[in-house]
Order: C-alpha cells, then sequence, then structure tokens
C-alpha cells in the first residue's frame, strides 16, 4: 500500500501545469481530489514518476448557469454540485447525481473535471455528463479544444486527453426535463455495479459499468422516440453491449440489471 | 437503545461514557507504527505470488540498486536464525494430529499466495517497499489444492507431500451413541439433512498488524511491541522458538487497533523482527499493508458443513448428526487447528436434545492459514443449528417459533448437563425468544409479507429467527487440558490502594479497543467507594503485568474482571482488619460502604478507605504481624465456561427483480448476564450483529482455481459500513451466571454468532414460496436473483 517514488509539483495556474505536463510527457499525472488516483498508486497500478498537483486552482471552482448553459468548472467538487442551488435549479440531473458518487470525504475532495479524466466508466458523473450532452472544454500548450462527450471516452481509463492537455470547464445544457438516475451497488460508498441515467425527458439515456467506457443507450432513446413504453425500452438497453464480469456481477447479470434499472428509471423520470 | 432500563445504584450498570475514548477520539493514542525508533532496520517481506511452487532462485540485485535497501535474504540465509524453531501451533486436538514444519520464511517450497520467502532490509517503511517490490522470485509452479473438498478427494495434490495427507485430524463426539443416534434417525418422523459452507472471511480491524523488536543497549534485553491481543502467550512462545530466556524478554502491546481474533497468533514477523534484532542489535521494525493483510494475516471460517436432524411428529428433535470439513490453510498457526471444536460441542444449539454425534476432519490447502475469528467455531455452529431448525419448522408446519418453543432447554434445566458434556450455567430461553418476537412485531411484519406476495410485489418481507447459546469465559484450565490446548485459561489481577488513596488495577487482559479499562474501574470503584476516575488500569505490558492470558473468546469480563473483583475483596478484607484495629472493635462488626468502614450500631465509630490506605503506607500502627501496603493479588481460574444466549430477529426486504437484499430491522434480545455497562454492551452487540450480517450478505474471501485470492482489497472485499447498518433494537434478559461472583457471561461474540443465521434465514422466508430453500453466503444481490431463478426453473 506503499505507492512507488515520485516527484510532486504544485501547479499555480492550468497554464503552469499544462507546461510541467509538457515538460514531463506520458510520466506525469495530474492530481485534483485524488480519491481515485492514489489508491491506484498505492495499489501500484498507476506509478507515474510525477505528479502536478492543480487542486488548488480555486478560479476553476465554479458553477455558471445562464442562456440555457449550466459552465462548471474543472475543479469543482462533487459536494458543491451536490449543494448548489444554481444546479439543482438549471440541471437537477447532475446534482443529484454528485451527492451518490462515493462517501462524503471522497465528495468533498473529488472533482468533476478529474472523475472526467479519469475515465472509469464504473463512475457516476462521466454517464450523467454523456446523457445531458455535455461539452468538456481542454486546454493545452496550443489553446483550448471543446470536445463533445460523447466522443471524449475511449476506453477503460482512456480518453481523447492529450497527455499535455487538461481539462478546464464542462458545460452542460439547463436541462429540467424528466431525469432520473439509478444506481445500483452494494455499499452506499462503492461504484455502482449498473447505473443508468436519464435526461431530457428520454432523450439522454447512459449507462453506467456497461462496457469500456459510458455508453448512451442509443436503442432505449430510439425506442422511446418511436413512442415505446419503458418496459419496451427497456427491454433493449443491454442490445449489443459486452458489459464486464467481476465479483459482483457476471455479464448476464449485468445485463439484466440494466434493463430493470432502465424501466425504473424511465418510469421514476415519468418518460414514457 | 435498550428498552428495559433500571437506574443503578452503584456504578455497575451505568452507562458511563468510556475512559478510553477521548485518546483515541484526538489522536493520541499510540499505535504500532507511531513508535518512534531512531536507527530501525525496516523489514519488507516478499510474498509468494504462488499458490504452490517450487523457489527456484531469489534475485535480489534490482532491490539491492534501490537507495536505502541494504539487504535482500531468502529463507535459507535466515534459517540460522531460528534454527529447529518454527512458528506455533498450541492445539495439537489429537495424539495423531499431522503438523508441518512452519518456518516464518520459506526455505524451499512456497505453500499459498501470501507466504513469506524472502526479506528485505532497509532504511524506511519506504525503502523497504520499494524493495521486496523489486524482488524477483523464480518460481517452479506446482499443482495447488484450493477447495475444502478438493483436498480429500482421491488423488489430490499433497500441500505437504512429507505428511503423506492433506488431512491434518479427525475429531468427534461419539462416544457410544451411534447406535442410538442411528436408531433415533430410523424412528424419526421427520429427518432434515443439509449441506452450509462457512466461507472465508478477512478480519480487517482498523489497525493492521505490526510488530517491532528492540534489544537494549546492554544486558541482553529484548523489547518486543506489537499489535497484539496476547503479548503474555506471545512473551512464552517467542522465547521459546528462538530460544531467549525469558526473563530478558519483555513483551508490549501498545495502542491496539481492533483484531477480532486475528491478532490472538505469534505470525512469522514478530520471530522474525525479534531473531534479527537480537543478531544486529539494532531495532527491527515491520508494519502491514492493507493489501498484504489480506493474504499475510490469518483469515476465518471456511467450512464445508453437513447436519442431520431427527424429530418426532411434534418436531422435538432426537439427535443431531455433524460432519464437518475444516479448512486449515497450508500451516496450522496458534490455535488453528482447535476452532472447529470450540463449535463442536455447540451444534445441538439451545435445544434439549439428548443425543449427539459430531465429527470434524480438517484438511490443508494452498490457501493462508485459518484461525481464530470473532466467535470462532461458534458462529459456523450456530449458523449450521439454526438453519436447520427453520427446515424442520417447514418440515414439521409449525413456525420458526414454534419449533424452538419445543426445543428449547427449559428454564428450570439449569444448570444442564448438555449431550456433548457441557454444564450450561444459566438462562431462561423462552422468555427471551417471547420478548424479540414481541419487539419485531413478529406478527405485523408476516401480515405485511403476505399482503406483498398476494399482491405480486416484487419486495418481498422476510422474518428471520437466530437463537443461540455460546461458550464464553474461556477456560477453565482443567477442561482445556482435556481439549489438549496448551495453555491454561485463568486470569491475573493486582488491586493496589496508593497512599493517597488512588488506585492502580495490573490486569492480565489486553484490551485492543472493548473497554477494558472504563470496566475495571468501574467494577473496583464500585466496591471500594472511590471515584472511577481515580483507578488507573495498567496492562498490555509484560514488564508491568508480568502475569496474564490475555483476551480472546468473551473471557476478559468473566475471566479477567472476575480476577479483579476478587482481588479488589481481598483488599477490603486487609483494609477491613487494619480498621478494625484502628476502631478497636471486631472485623464482624464493621460494614464498608462509600469508602468508609463503620461499626455497627455505633455511628459516630468510623474510618474511610483513605486513612487506612495511609495507614497502611506508613506502617506505623498495623495489627500484629500484618505487611504494610494495600495491595493483593489474585489468579482467577474458572470452574466453567459462561454460556451467553439470546434470539435475534432480522427482517429482510429482497428485491425479487435485482436480487438486493435490505436489511430493514433487526431486534436482538441477549442474556449475557449482569450488565457492568451497557452502553459498552450495546456497542459490543451493535458491531458484533453487523459483523455477523456482512458474512450473511458481504463478505466473501475468493479464490480462483490457481489459488489466487481475487477480492484483496477492500473494494472487493466488502467490509460493511455504517450505512449498511441496520435500525438496531436491543433489549436484555438477564440470569446471572453463577460460574462467577458478578453473574457475568460476555458479550464479545454475541451478535456476530447470532446475526449470520437470522439474516439468511429472513432471505429464505422472504423466497420460500418462490421455491427457494437455501441461499449461500453471502447473499449477494446476484446470488439471490440467481437463487430465485433457479427455483423458477431456469433463468430470467
Amino acid at each position: 500500500m506503499i505507492p512507488a517514488a515520485f516527484d510532486y509539483e504544485v501547479a499555480e495556474s492550468a497554464e503552469a501545469a499544462i507546461s510541467l505536463l509538457a515538460e514531463h510527457g506520458d510520466d506525469a499525472k495530474l492530481l485534483a481530489g485524488g480519491h481515485s488516483l492514489i489508491p491506484m498508486m498505492r495499489y501500484r497500478l498507476a506509478t507515474p514518476s510525477v505528479l502536478v498537483d492543480v487542486g488548488r486552482l480555486d478560479d476553476l471552482r465554479y458553477i455558471r448557469a445562464g442562456n440555457g448553459t449550466v459552465s462548471i468548472g474543472a475543479l469543482t467538487r462533487h459536494s458543491e454540485l451536490e449543494h448548489s442551488a444554481a444546479l439543482a435549479e438549471a440541471c437537477p440531473l447532475l446534482a443529484s447525481v454528485a451527492a451518490l458518487v462515493g462517501d462524503p470525504a471522497v465528495r468533498h475532495r473529488g472533482t468533476l473535471g478529474g472523475t472526467l479524466a479519469h475515465a472509469d466508466p464504473a463512475s457516476d458523473l462521466p454517464a450523467a455528463v454523456l446523457a445531458l450532452g455535455g461539452t468538456i472544454v481542454a486546454q493545452g500548450p496550443g489553446g483550448s479544444r471543446e470536445i463533445a462527450a460523447s466522443d471524449f471516452f475511449t476506453g477503460y481509463f482512456e480518453s481523447v486527453l492529450d497527455a499535455d492537455e487538461m481539462i478546464t470547464e464542462v458545460r452542460v445544457p439547463a436541462d429540467r426535463g424528466g431525469w432520473n438516475y439509478q444506481k445500483f451497488n452494494r455499499r452506499a460508498q462503492d461504484w455502482a455495479i449498473v447505473g443508468v441515467a436519464v435526461a431530457g425527458g428520454g432523450s439522454g439515456v447512459s449507462l453506467v459499468n456497461m462496457g469500456s467506457v459510458p455508453v448512451r443507450a442509443s436503442g432505449v432513446e430510439a425506442a422511446l422516440a418511436g413512442g415505446a413504453s419503458a418496459a419496451e425500452a427497456a427491454a433493449v438497453a443491454a442490445d449489443g453491449l459486452e458489459p464486464p464480469e467481476d465479483l459482483n456481477a457476471d455479464a448476464e447479470y449485468r445485463s439484466h440489471l440494466a434493463r430493470v434499472l432502465t424501466e425504473r428509471a424511465l418510469n421514476a423520470a415519468g418518460v414514457a | 437503545m435498550t428498552i428495559t432500563e433500571e437506574a443503578p445504584a452503584g456504578h455497575i450498570g451505568a452507562r458511563r461514557l468510556r475512559k478510553e475514548d477521548p485518546a483515541l477520539l484526538t489522536g493520541e493514542s499510540k499505535f504500532i507504527d507511531d513508535l518512534a525508533l531512531p536507527g530501525a532496520i525496516w523489514v519488507g517481506v516478499v510474498r509468494s505470488t504462488e499458490a504452490h511452487a517450487n523457489i527456484v532462485g531469489i534475485d535480489g540485485s534490482a532491490a539491492l540498486a534501490i537507495d536505502g535497501v541494504n539487504e535482500v535474504l531468502s529463507g535459507e540465509d535466515l534459517a540460522l536464525l531460528w534454527g529447529e524453531g518454527a512458528l506455533p501451533c498450541a492445539w495439537p486436538v489429537t495424539g495423531d494430529m499431522k503438523t508441518p514444519t512452519h518456518l516464518p520464511v520459506a526455505r524451499s517450497t512456497a505453500k499459498y499466495v501470501g507466504d513469506a520467502v524472502a526479506v528485505v532490509l532497509a532504511d524506511s517503511r519506504y525503502a523497504a517497499a520499494d524493495g521486496a517490490a523489486a524482488v524477483v522470485v523464480d518460481y517452479e509452479p506446482l499443482p495447488a489444492v484450493v477447495e475444502i473438498e478438493d483436498a480429500v478427494a482421491d488423488g489430490a495434490p499433497l500441500v505437504h507431500p512429507d505428511l503423506e495427507s492433506n488431512e491434518c485430524y479427525t475429531w468427534g463426539l461419539w462416544g457410544d451413541n451411534a447406535p442410538a443416534v442411528d436408531a433415533a434417525f430410523a424412528e424419526a418422523a421427520h429427518v432434515v439433512s443439509e449441506r452450509y459452507l462457512q466461507q472465508r472471511l478477512i478480519p480487517a480491524p482498523m489497525e493492521p498488524r505490526g510488530c517491532a523488536a528492540v534489544p537494549s543497549p546492554a544486558g541482553g534485553e529484548l523489547t518486543l511491541y506489537s499489535a497484539t491481543q496476547i503479548p503474555h502467550i506471545l512473551k512464552v512462545m517467542t522465547a521459546v522458538v528462538l530460544g531467549i530466556p525469558e526473563n530478558k524478554l519483555r513483551v508490549v502491546a501498545p495502542s491496539v487497533g481492533g483484531g477480532f481474533g486475528c491478532k490472538l497468533n505469534v505470525y512469522a514477523e514478530e520471530i522474525l523482527c525479534s531473531a534479527l534484532a537480537m543478531q544486529r542489535g539494532a531495532p527491527v521494525r515491520w508494519t502491514e499493508g492493507r493489501a498484504e493483510a489480506a493474504v499475510s494475516t490469518i483469515q476465518g471460517r471456511g467450512q464445508v458443513q453437513h447436519i442431520e436432524l431427527a424429530a418426532d411428529a411434534d418436531g422435538k428433535v432426537q439427535a443431531v448428526r455433524v460432519k464437518l470439513l475444516a479448512d486449515m490453510g497450508a500451516y496450522l498457526q496458534l490455535v488453528t487447528p482447535g476452532v472447529p471444536l470450540l463449535g463442536g460441542f455447540l451444534y445441538h444449539g439451545c435445544y434439549d436434545i439428548g443425543l449427539y454425534l459430531f465429527e470434524c476432519t480438517s484438511v490443508f490447502t494452498n490457501r493462508t492459514p485459518t484461525d481464530a475469528y470473532r466467535g470462532a467455531g461458534r458462529p459456523e455452529a450456530t449458523y449450521a443449528i439454526e438453519r436447520a431448525m427453520d427446515s424442520l419448522a417447514v418440515s414439521v408446519g409449525v413456525s420458526p417459533e414454534e419449533i424452538r418453543a419445543r426445543n428449547f432447554i427449559a428454564a428450570d434445566a439449569f444448570p444442564y448437563e448438555s449431550s456433548a458434556g457441557l454444564t450450561f450455567d444459566s438462562g431462561d430461553y423462552q422468555v427471551v425468544l417471547d420478548k424479540a418476537v414481541a419487539l419485531a412485531g413478529v406478527a405485523g411484519r408476516r401480515a405485511e409479507a403476505a399482503q406483498r406476495r398476494a399482491a405480486g410485489s416484487s419486495k418481498r418481507i422476510g422474518v428471520g429467527f437466530s437463537s443461540y447459546v455460546e461458550m464464553c469465559g474461556l477456560a477453565p484450565s482443567r477442561v482445556l487440558a482435556s481439549l489438549a490446548y496448551g495453555a491454561g485459561g485463568w486470569e491475573a489481577a493486582t488491586v493496589r490502594v496508593s497512599p493517597t488513596c488512588k488506585v492502580q488495577v495490573v490486569t492480565g487482559s489486553t484490551p485492543h479497543g472493548q473497554g477494558h479499562e472504563t470496566c475495571w474501574s468501574m467494577i473496583v470503584a464500585d466496591k471500594l467507594g472511590v471515584d472511577p476516575d481515580d483507578v488507573e488500569i495498567l496492562h498490555s505490558d509484560t514488564a508491568v503485568s508480568p502475569t496474564g492470558l490475555d483476551t480472546y473468546g468473551s473471557r476478559s469480563l468473566a475471566v479477567g474482571g472476575t480476577a479483579v473483583y476478587m482481588a479488589t475483596d481481598k483488599v477490603i478484607d486487609k483494609a477491613r482488619a487494619i480498621a478494625a484495629h484502628q476502631l478497636e472493635a471486631s472485623e464482624d462488626d464493621l460494614e464498608f460502604s462509600g469508602g468508609v468502614f463503620r461499626v455497627r450500631g455505633t455511628p459516630e465509630a468510623e474510618v474511610p478507605l483513605a486513612g487506612i490506605a495511609f495507614a497502611a503506607f506508613t506502617a506505623h500502627d498495623l495489627p500484629d504481624g500484618m505487611e504494610p501496603n494495600l495491595e493483593a493479588h489474585v489468579t482467577y481460574d474458572p470452574p466453567n465456561f459462561t454460556f451467553p444466549n439470546g434470539t435475534h430477529i432480522a427482517v429482510v426486504e429482497v428485491d425479487t427483480d435485482t436480487g438486493n437484499v435490505d436489511l430493514i430491522d433487526y431486534v436482538a434480545v441477549d442474556d449475557c448476564g449482569v450488565q457492568i455497562n451497557p452502553l459498552i454492551v450495546e456497542g459490543q452487540v451493535h458491531g458484533g450483529i453487523l459483523q455477523g450480517a456482512a458474512q450473511a450478505l458481504y463478505e466473501d474471501a475468493v479464490y480462483n482455481s490457481d489459488g489466487q485470492l481475487v477480492s484483496a482489497n477492500l473494494g472487493d472485499y466488502l467490509v460493511p459500513s455504517a450505512a449498511e447498518a441496520p435500525r438496531y433494537r436491543l433489549d436484555s434478559h438477564a440470569t446471572p451466571s453463577p460460574t462467577n461472583p458478578m453473574g457475568v457471561k460476555g458479550v464479545g461474540e454475541a451478535g456476530t454468532i447470532a446475526a449470520a443465521p437470522a439474516v439468511i434465514n429472513a432471505v429464505v422466508d422472504a423466497l420460500r414460496d418462490l421455491g427457494v430453500t437455501d441461499v449461500d453466503m453471502p447473499a449477494s444481490p446476484q446470488t439471490v436473483w440467481r437463487a430465485i431463478a433457479d427455483a423458477q426453473g431456469g433463468a430470467s
């Protein structure tokens, strides 16, 4: 439980962090809340030689709602999403999902940018941003670019982020359409065995831990668009997916859970 | 919450806050890793990644290249340190038990994943960890035997080829009962025959293990600090294993963050650090990591149970027949072989069953050794009989509470001679069950369950019972002798009153979270009429408390607390003699209360304990022949075990769509005898219940067919948190134990013993109409969902 040796740098600005990333390349990792990265380091599943601490960039901690969009700084803590009145008003799904991440200690340290960059398909917030059709703003040495959440995730713990890029902001549309999040786990603090996020009255449906990336349940969305009932739409939730297998669930059980939870989410969202 | 409460007159029975807690809550308590030992050599242990393999080569070159790593030592290199000495097993349960030689570091063959195969010595804990990770071990894999039943299959690979069998021993309680038992089964109106699995569990105390051995600069003394439950036993064993004169050895347990039995042992690292410290003349220390603990510290349970009941037409059980296969793991640790025996006396549960047959065959597997884990044999026994009693209730067509009522040992039968040969001290099992039924509102829950079934709801309600009796207060030394245990079961205490009337108590019990200091000070304060805060409890250091047998098996209060009680009585006797001398009265005419001796009928003639304490110190005017000072020592060997008992009722809601089990209510009515501090009793029951429910619903040490532990971290090995705890509703019914003067029985293990069968019986109750008759532990959502699907005739 002792990580391999590493160097530690504190970044005083996003620009400084990016230049440190550029300097150290693949050997460097950004440290934000650290509640995913540090456990992996303690098991030596991750062995970065340099940690660039961006946890003090308070100018990237904000939630701004207006003009139909909510802009959230990458260093915003889950607990801030959970308790933000502005977010609860503009995009209740995201606030509600944030309240279910880990435990209070995790939510007080974990950041929205961090959980997206970590790209764990079992995490809650990436799927919520995906269902909302969100946009991720990444900054690199050459400037910023906007990446659609649907283009962002590429595999287990992998995304389109370059080694010298850092997420600075996440944008989601203000969305008060029918929404719900179903998280199924065995202990309150655990990752979802399966999770289902419904946004925009059913126009966005995504699944947690049903593949190597958070996935849009496009079959469910299409069925709903075609007038299907919740039960009919949910029946196709796991179609075409290759869910992971672990001690909690094999693929058959995960697929079953995806169908059951999707139906519950759709009913709770009142969209079908 | 306790519903039955009476205002206590003195300190006994008061809900007194624990005197241990301020230091724990503010981080003042010093645990093993907090010790500052400048110049210490840090040990990193290289552990086998193979379940069974010859060690062909060990390459330490990469490790030695790391800054701060000084040496890499193989088991061969270290062999000189311990010569013929091996890690001790203190419980040779049969004369022909097979005992493998258990070296602290393996020399030629690794026998389980986690087996120590080499050691790194370094300047810091960090360098030790880096060094251990960098050592390259060349293994030649051998066939491994992983599962219990595979160990006894024809042609099974042998864990220890030199022992020529994987069977460690067979032990039984059968006498000449066999023909009568066979006849009972032949004549039975109802026969229940069940097979249950006790999965392996990983003890996960807040603080993993650790130790530090510190030689004195001169004189050859060695102090071993260890996160242990048993400094006294560890001292004897370390002296024996390493040939260190026992008078040169001191063992100290600093603050210890829980144990649950897993620190009731003599571990390789304790022997290794002690031997290296003696050899190097420098402190040598090791701190266990959490991931390391999963494989290097003992595991609990690990049994395949076969239990059969023969009952008459009314459901009165006539005979019980039990056959166990118990998993020892690869080696025998301190009491590994004895754990199944502690349950072996109790598979008839709290029922009056005249015919009893028990047989246990224990086997070696290529897995981490098992040993005592909270309850140690008794949770397993209670699980088997309580699950089987529910099956019998179904067969007879009566409720779970009715089948229990028909079979309970009657309240007027105590002291009760059990068919397994024990003498149960006291109890009123029916009153306890009735209280639990009322408190749980069983009738209302069942009506709700029926409504939901009728409505076709996917949220099923189940009510599960568990009535238990345990043997605690380990143990009468003569009984331990009859079981071939290598030590006695007494406990020692010294009580001394200082010249200023402050009190020091030296106890051989070794707390690691229980609250001994609070309870012992309440007992002594109550008797002496002093403030509990003026009573200091000294413990856990063999230089301060040289005599003791430590803490396990719910023995502290019933044995160690009784020793304290009796030593206090001896102090009062001496004080009374001094008081009589001062008051020129007969001892028989004195009464002692509130810390003052008075002459009966002459209230103005009185002397306070403080005056007597000072007089004992000055010794200016003591009765002829009396030794100065007010101090007494008692070593108490209990005449019998104690037999706590109770009924627990779990109420679950099972989601048949997902298989999820919610523990929505939990009622426990326990008889732990007289309660010294109900606050501490409730804490023990709360934690115990959650630990038992954890076996029922969450925890499972999962090994794959190669012998790799798959659930090796706390993300995969699901220790429940407070968020998973049920609503606890507790009550009690005390039948004071006649075995000791306070009437206490013990409560450290009760919750864990009772909870698992209550929860699983509730899950099965919720699903019985769907055809489910059994669910393996842990009843994970996937397991429950599959059980439903299988009962319904195939997958969904």
